[in-house]
């Protein structure tokens, strides 16, 4: 639709399409993945095996998937966005039933070949999903109640199915990657700001009803809370993890113990050091300076995206290009804050680093479309 | 729907805007987590670095005792013995196969287990320790000690190993464990983080499997202070494991013991139940083999040798071998027919050695007939003839029903592998499985016991130990855990008149008893303890004319796997029923081999001890003293050495 508007002859084709793909982000991505490569080796105790050499060969098929669908013109991607929610949804529903009977967490679907997280596709199709929408809604309706009303349910239908789970984390990230493609569609800042204070209020609510007759949460829920304000109230339980790593990352200092040098790890004092824990590996061994440095890449990242997003006239690209950008933005920050002390542990990787196949495969495929909208963007009035 | 070029303007505007807005937002939280790291990494580092340093404590998890299993009289069956191992951390000791070459230079090492260490090692995180041999004896372990710098990585060990005393008189019931595997792993939801430890033993068949979770036991936890290259230096404090529960069976080793050596070089199995309660005394499957060569992975030329064994020493035969019950069967249609009304007790049918059926003729084993019979004289003769007549005016419905109140057909749920239920056929059962419609020539081998008919040593203990009681029985294994009796479930009454059960009861003692019975083999001579019972052959290849015309129909002259099954069912004493024995004796052939087995066993049951010759018949006494010689049991007057719990 709204690529009628534009020349689409201005587009390029075939291999033209190379010259024009976004090489910087190409080049980032690449940085961070080799920095993930570095950490996996040395928690492994200096060995590719089991964990750097399979995530290597996942990069490399990731990167195929992202140039494959780099060269898939956005408007496929749109038009497909709706077919590819629903089966998202029916991947996560499948997990559901076939968790059940395996008892347990389950949060992923054996292929054969990989286990994939239905949750992590989750993310992308949804923000897919709510891009097209806009793309198609009237600018002028964005605000009005009942065409806000219908991304809200768009949202709350995954969410609600990933907190089954239970996978607290994925579902925040989809709250918020989803409210961000809202907020970038020009939906009323008032609603934002109503949901701000209603969530206020909730929680306020919550920590308020504590003690009393009308507790809205279960004992173990606010033992959690408390936790995570005071991880040394329980040392030895859930907030040892987060004590050992603080330590990992403080000690690192400014410029770390040296690559493989790290005791925290190399002793086993960090739990999850693979997936969701590298990151304090990463500051033992290497430091401020290593840290600051993955920090930078993901930042630049972002800065890249957001800059082809502002830049690119077709609505459905530039929100797709925002909502994934931001998804991968939340990846990144959730993870950090939780591993210093600054969000509670639900559970979320740190992006294309921590050990995975879902979510590195996923976010490739992801940023794949970005380099689509990027290549694709119109560049003239007809 | 194309857009208006001022609504387009309006989106890419707006878009930009909150971008915009999103992009500050996005800088402000990045600076925040800078500011994070900078707080952590450079201002408070050496905070940080110092509770590092102080970082040496370590939690492990110590692996319970497992629990022990003893007999009804406290025999240890399954027990802890230590072994000594050797371990090796990947990450300590660098070059992991070079490490191994110089330690097989100092101790006995199999280049399997070098290639299996190598590839256990690459499959565990790098610090944990794998076993690469836990074979060694003291001498062995001290010179992997003294030779511990030229081994990194390298530390010797004591643990605990599964053994079993008695080898394998109790294989099958007990069976054994092993390793965990991946497969074990795969197929346990939630498990213990105890099965993560490299080569921990579980049960992998029989009780030792059934009963896992209560023998395995509680893990604890022990810190221990490390020093900066991870070596243990000492241990700080632990919580000691919770050892597993210890099983008490009602199995009597020394009448088990017995019954394996009675049935040695046979391809059979035997059952002894306590009438009472339930109480499975033995449960003998001959042969059979040993569960120690197990525990630690049995090498292939072993297990192929049993594997390759006709005598199949693998198979429970007892409760998992299932047989057309034959003879021992016309318990049950005598008692569907005499129970429905279709027959009465002192009604009298003709054996004229065959009958004429659908076109067919069905002969009695005794081709001259038996002339007139009632259900007494017939049971204690063994016609055929009067039952395929009973069987018919009984029909097969109520024969499966009261097959199966006598317990055939059933699971009967005991801890041990592989249970088979048997099977009572019926005309739904035979139109789902053949599709074709129930015939009356099935009645007719069903009601002798052939056919489709099929039941395991343990069902015919159970059904003879139901008809002695006249009571529901049903079969227990477990007698306490921890101590703590199993409480028996006091039984129901059998419900079935008993003027009939008596009947039938009358025609057994006659089987075994009575000037024209078949099973004078079995007789006890001492009256407080006369036997009563049921003999039964079944046909493992269709007898054809040819072959009766020959005098080939199942004895000694066909080849042994050709041969019958002998069967016996009997109960004793007669007249205050105490145990039941069942016992088959795979191509036992037709002489019935299996009725002075289940006299023996049964005796042995009574008395406690190696029958006495008085019970037996004068003229068997001389034979029975040579038998008993020749029998190998174990001795069970020394205790086992070392083998208590550390």
């Amino acid at each position: 639709m709204s690529y009628l508007e534009y020349n689409v002859k201005t587009v390029p084709t075939g291999l033209r399409k190379v010259l024009y793909i976004n090489w910087a982000l190409v080049f980032l991505l690449a940085a961070v993945a080799g920095s993930g490569f570095l950490m996996l080796y040395s928690v492994a105790g200096g060995s590719f095996r089991p964990w750097a050499e399979p995530q290597m060969i996942r990069f490399v098929v990731g990167l195929v998937i992202m140039f494959t669908f780099a060269f898939i013109p956005p408007w496929i991607w749109r038009s497909s966005s709706g077919a590819a929610y629903v089966i998202a949804l029916l991947l996560l529903v499948l997990v559901d039933v076939a968790g059940s009977r395996n008892m347990g967490a389950q949060r992923w679907l054996n292929l054969g070949f990989m286990r994939l997280q239905p949750s992590e596709l989750a993310k992308i199709t949804l923000v897919m999903l709510l891009a097209a929408y806009y793309d198609w809604l009237d600018v002028k309706k964005v605000s009005r109640p009942l065409w806000v009303l219908v991304p809200i349910v768009l949202i709350l239908i995954p969410t609600a199915l990933v907190m089954k789970q239970p996978d607290l984390g994925t579902a925040i990230l989809l709250l918020l990657g989803g409210g961000v493609v809202m907020f970038a569609a020009g939906v009323s800042l008032w609603y934002f700001a109503g949901v701000g204070a209603l969530g206020t209020g909730l929680v306020s609510a919550v920590m308020m009803s504590r003690g009393t007759k009308w507790q809205l949460l279960k004992d173990y829920q606010y033992k959690r809370i408390d936790i995570f304000l005071d991880p040394g109230s329980d040392p030895l339980g859930a907030g040892y993890h987060i004590m050992q790593a603080k330590i990992a990352l403080g000690s690192g200092g400014w410029t770390g113990r040296g690559f493989l040098q790290g005791t925290q790890s190399r002793l086993n004092f960090l739990p999850e050091k693979h997936t969701d824990f590298i990151f304090t590996s990463l500051g033992e061994e290497f430091g401020f300076i290593g840290t600051i440095t993955l920090l930078t890449l993901y930042a630049l990242i972002i800065a890249f995206c957001l800059h082809s997003a502002m830049n690119n006239k077709d609505r459905f690209a530039s929100l797709l290009t925002l909502g994934v950008a931001t998804t991968f933005f939340f990846y990144f920050a959730v993870n950090m804050g939780m591993v210093m002390g600054l969000a509670p542990v639900v559970g979320v990787p740190l992006p294309l680093v921590s050990y995975g196949g879902s979510a590195m495969l996923v976010l490739m495929g992801a940023f794949g479309m970005v380099q689509s909208a990027h290549i694709h963007r119109p560049r003239g009035r007809i | 729907m194309k857009r208006s070029p001022r609504d387009a303007q309006e989106s890419t505007r707006t878009i930009t805007r909150r971008t915009l807005l999103l992009g500050v937002g996005q800088a402000a939280i990045v600076a925040g987590l800078a500011l994070r790291m900078r707080q952590m990494q450079v201002v408070e580092a050496g905070q940080y670095r110092l509770l590092s340093d102080k970082n040496r404590i370590n939690i492990r998890l110590i692996p319970p005792a497992r629990g022990l299993i003893f007999d009804r009289q406290g025999v240890l069956l399954a027990g802890n013995e230590q072994n000594y191992s050797v371990d090796i951390v990947r990450e300590d000791a660098g070059d992991v196969p070079a490490v191994l070459q110089r330690l097989a230079q100092i101790v006995p090492i199999t280049p399997e287990e070098i290639a299996r260490t190598i590839r256990d090692v690459h499959r565990h995180s790098p610090f944990v320790p794998v076993t690469v041999s836990d074979r060694l004896n003291w001498d062995e372990l001290s010179r992997v000690a003294v030779n511990g710098p030229a081994l990194p990585g390298v530390s010797p060990a004591v643990g605990l190993s599964r053994t079993y005393p008695l080898s394998d008189v109790l294989a099958h019931v007990v069976g054994y464990v092993g390793p965990v595997s991946e497969a074990d792993l795969k197929n346990i939801p939630n498990p213990d983080p105890l099965l993560q430890i490299p080569k921990f033993e579980i049960g992998k068949i029989g009780l030792e499997a059934k009963m896992d979770d209560a023998l395995r036991g509680k893990a604890g936890l022990k810190r221990i202070e490390v020093n900066s290259l991870g070596r243990v230096m000492r241990e700080l404090d632990r919580q000691p494991s919770q050892p597993g529960e210890n099983i008490q069976l009602t199995i009597d080793a020394r009448l088990q013991d017995f019954a394996m050596a009675r049935l040695a070089g046979e391809s059979a199995a035997a059952v002894a139940i306590d009438v009472q309660t339930g109480d499975v005394l033995a449960s003998a499957s001959a042969p059979s083999f040993n569960p120690n060569l197990f525990v630690r992975g049995i090498s292939s030329k072993d297990y192929n040798a049993y594997r390759n064994n006709d005598h199949r020493p693998l198979v429970n035969k007892a409760v998992q071998g299932i047989y057309p019950p034959g003879s021992t069967f016309k318990i049950v249609t005598a008692l569907a027919a005499l129970n429905s009304g279709a027959l009465k007790p002192t009604d009298k049918i003709y054996c004229p050695g065959y009958i004429d059926v659908g076109g067919r003729r069905f002969h009695c084993w005794n081709h001259a007939g038996h002339g007139w019979l009632d259900v007494e004289g017939a049971i204690t003769q063994s016609c055929d003839v009067f039952f395929y007549e009973a069987g018919q005016r009984a029909g097969i419905d109520t024969i499966g029903k009261m097959a199966r109140h006598m317990g055939l057909g059933e699971r009967h749920d005991l801890p041990m592998s592989s249970i088979s239920s048997g099977l009572v056929p019926s005309r739904e059962w035979k139109k789902q499985r053949y599709r074709q419609d129930w015939q009356i020539g099935d009645t007719i081998n069903a009601s002798i016991g052939q056919g489709f008919v099929l039941a395991s040593p343990l069902q015919l203990a159970v059904m003879v130990a139901r008809l002695g009681s006249g009571k529901m029985v049903r079969p227990r294994l477990v007698k306490s855990v921890n101590g703590v009796e199993v409480p028996i479930v006091p039984a129901a009454d059998i419900g079935i008149g008993g003027a009939f059960v008596n009947s039938v009861r009358r025609g057994i003692w006659g089987v075994v008893n009575g000037p024209r019975g078949t099973a004078h083999n079995a007789k006890i001579a001492d009256a407080t303890m006369t036997l009563v019972g049921k003999t039964g052959t079944s046909q493992v290849r269709n007898i054809t004319a040819a072959d009766r015309a020959a005098g080939l129909t199942g004895g000694d002259k066909v080849p042994w796997a050709e041969r019958d099954h002998a069967l016996f069912v009997c109960y004793a004493p007669f007249d205050k029923p105490k145990v039941a024995v069942s016992v088959i004796v795979e191509h036992g052939g037709a002489d019935h081999g299996a009725a002075p087995m289940a006299r023996d066993i049964m005796l042995f049951a009574l008395t406690g001890g190696l029958p006495p010759l008085s019970a037996y018949p004068a003229g068997d006494r001389k034979t029975i003293e040579a038998q008993q010689k020749a029998l190998q049991l174990y001795d069970f007057t020394t205790p086992p050495t070392t083998r208590t719990r550390a």
